[in-house]
């Protein structure tokens, strides 16, 4: 599996890097070598093997329907951004 | 571990902690260290102690915290950029469970970025030098917790694994390690990396002192509910006769000395009356590619959330919405996180998923699967941590695939789940620690914390 030029920029925007093309190019080598590694997998047969997505035993978790204060507050959480404006997070305008 | 009591005081625990984080403040292991409060912390339960009263199993034991953990009105960077100026609104569970008893934190260590690495030469804020050989790199992702300990500047200390990153920098710094059965320890307050295989455990000098940290902290937790229901503290004591080696890993790509020191572990156990039972395990020679899918994939998704728009950092050279995503996450991640995330949207994008995310799901039920068999024909497995021991500053930090082979012999359990602990199991000729790791089925963390006392 070849990565090529256009590749690496689509990997770029789904991973929402704003990269230089020198930084592309940097990084198109380990890229490379990491996908040609990994793809080492094909010799292995997993025919008719079932997935595994988690290793705990999976059950259904119950709890009353009731509220619980949470650790941190509405304040608290909205300090933690760089534009706040009446108890808002302010972004740029999108369109 | 050292109790406050009457002969020595929290106070004066704290203080020598501290001045030896500044007597060895050359080696770069905190990135924040809390004076202040951990000197008031101690106070009071020297008053309290004092008073009589209860303080806690760990009153007045210093520690520190991997700088991933969460602790409420301090900074957590995870050693990144992107972090570098968030303080946390919450702590996390294991953080207050070991406070609840007492132990107080005096600071925060280094770690590679987000815990992406396994030298810790990946932080932002530079390496951590090993506590044997400071030319050498302290392991990682977890490094700075294994220095912090093996310097003697705390007594415990936490960590996170997702592939070996506590075992990996226990056994470069000669201290033990537990990576804790997948959902034995809650990962609440703790920055998520990969989520199937993320856990939190802990360095120490002695079994001992780490059966005392998971018979607090290995609890149900109900802010993460992919904590097991508690089995810790009750787990029945198992008489352990065979213990295996996998032939698999018994080659050219092991280190001499570390070979030979499992060899000698073996004999010494096989004149202890034990079995020594070699074990076939093909498929763990795909374990490496299976975790390099696995664990960037979850990478991706988890590390989406860093935006620049709710929490950390926010470029300033961004005007529109758009440039505030891509600039801020280009400048506040480092090269690896940057490899992984794109390497996980890569085998998980459309085209690509079969061949690479879903092939490494099969793979992961396949080493899952061999794991069982080998533990029904042993209790126990004994392996090497590493292939080799702490190697050079700037040896492997420019060769993503050569630091992704360190991780060869520690990725398999996180895959499937199982607990491993790392042993001090002696040195190089050149006096470089060496780890080995036992392995034991899921929910076997105390029986191997026992028979560790056994290898002591």
């Amino acid at each position: 599996m070849d990565i090529s030029r256009a590749d690496l920029k689509h990997l770029a925007s789904l991973s929402n890097f704003s990269m230089s093309d020198e930084e592309l190019d940097s990084l198109s080598g380990d890229l490379q070598n990491i996908v040609s590694y990994i793809s080492e997998l094909n010799a292995l047969d997993t025919e008719g093997v079932e997935p595994t997505y988690q290793v705990f035993e999976m059950e259904n978790v119950w709890r009353d329907d009731e509220i619980k204060p949470m650790d941190a507050n509405r304040e608290e959480l909205l300090d933690l951004t760089t534009e706040e404006k009446e108890h808002q997070i302010k972004v740029p305008k999108v369109l | 571990m050292k109790i406050a009591n009457k002969t020595v005081t929290a106070t004066r625990l704290v203080q020598d902690a501290l001045a030896k984080a500044e007597f060895f403040k050359s080696y770069n292991i905190f990135t924040s260290i809390y004076e202040e409060e951990a000197l008031k912390r101690a106070a009071e339960i020297d008053a309290r102690i004092a008073k009589g009263e209860n303080v806690g199993k760990l009153a007045g034991v210093p520690f520190v915290a991997k700088d991933n953990y969460l602790v409420e009105g301090t900074k957590t960077t995870a050693s990144s950029h992107i972090l570098e100026p968030f303080v946390a609104p919450v702590t996390s569970t294991v953080v207050k469970q070991l406070e609840d008893e007492g132990a107080i934190l005096i600071g925060k260590v280094n770690l590679d970025s987000f815990a992406h690495g396994s030298s810790t030469e990946n932080s932002y804020f530079g390496p951590t030098l090993n506590a044997y050989d400071n030319t050498r790199v302290a392991g990682g992702s977890s490094g700075g917790s294994a220095v912090a300990v093996a310097l003697d500047i705390v007594e415990f200390a936490t960590g996170s694994d997702t592939g070996g990153s506590i075992r990996q920098p226990a056994s470069f710094n000669g201290v033990y390690g537990l990576k804790p059965t997948y959902g034995a320890t809650s990962r609440y307050g703790v920055v998520s990396m990969a989520s199937s295989l993320d856990t939190d455990g802990f360095f120490t000098k002695t079994p001992e002192d780490m059966d005392l940290l998971m018979s607090i902290c290995a609890k149900r937790d109900e802010k993460d509910l992919t904590t097991l229901p508690d089995f810790y503290n009750e787990t029945p004591a198992k008489e352990v006769k065979k213990i295996g080696v996998i032939k698999d890993f018994d080659n050219d790509s092991v280190d001499p000395e570390i070979r030979a020191c499992l060899k000698e572990k073996c004999d010494e156990l096989a004149k202890k009356g034990y079995e020594i039972v070699e074990l076939d395990m093909p498929t763990l020679k795909h374990a490496l590619a299976v975790y390099y899918i696995i664990c960037p994939a979850e990478i991706a998704s988890n590390l989406s959330r860093y935006d620049g728009i709710r929490y950390g950092l926010r470029s300033d050279k961004a005007v529109s919405l758009d440039e505030i995503y891509g600039n801020t996450r280009n400048e506040g991640f480092m090269k690896e996180n940057k490899r992984r995330i794109m390497i996980g949207n890569f085998v998980l994008s459309s085209g690509f998923y079969d061949a690479y995310f879903l092939k490494a799901a099969k793979a992961r039920t396949l080493i899952i699967n061999e794991y069982a068999k080998a533990f029904e024909k042993c209790d126990f497995i004994l392996t090497p941590v590493a292939p080799n021991p702490a190697f050079k500053l700037g040896e492997k930090v420019n060769d993503p695939i050569a630091m992704y082979f360190e991780d060869v012999m520690s990725v398999p359990i996180n895959l499937a789940g199982i607990p491993g602990l790392a042993i001090p199991a002696g040195k190089t000729e050149s006096g470089l620690p060496i780890g080995l790791q036992l392995l034991g089925p899921r929910r076997s963390d105390k029986q191997l914390i026992e028979f560790a006392k056994e290898l002591a």
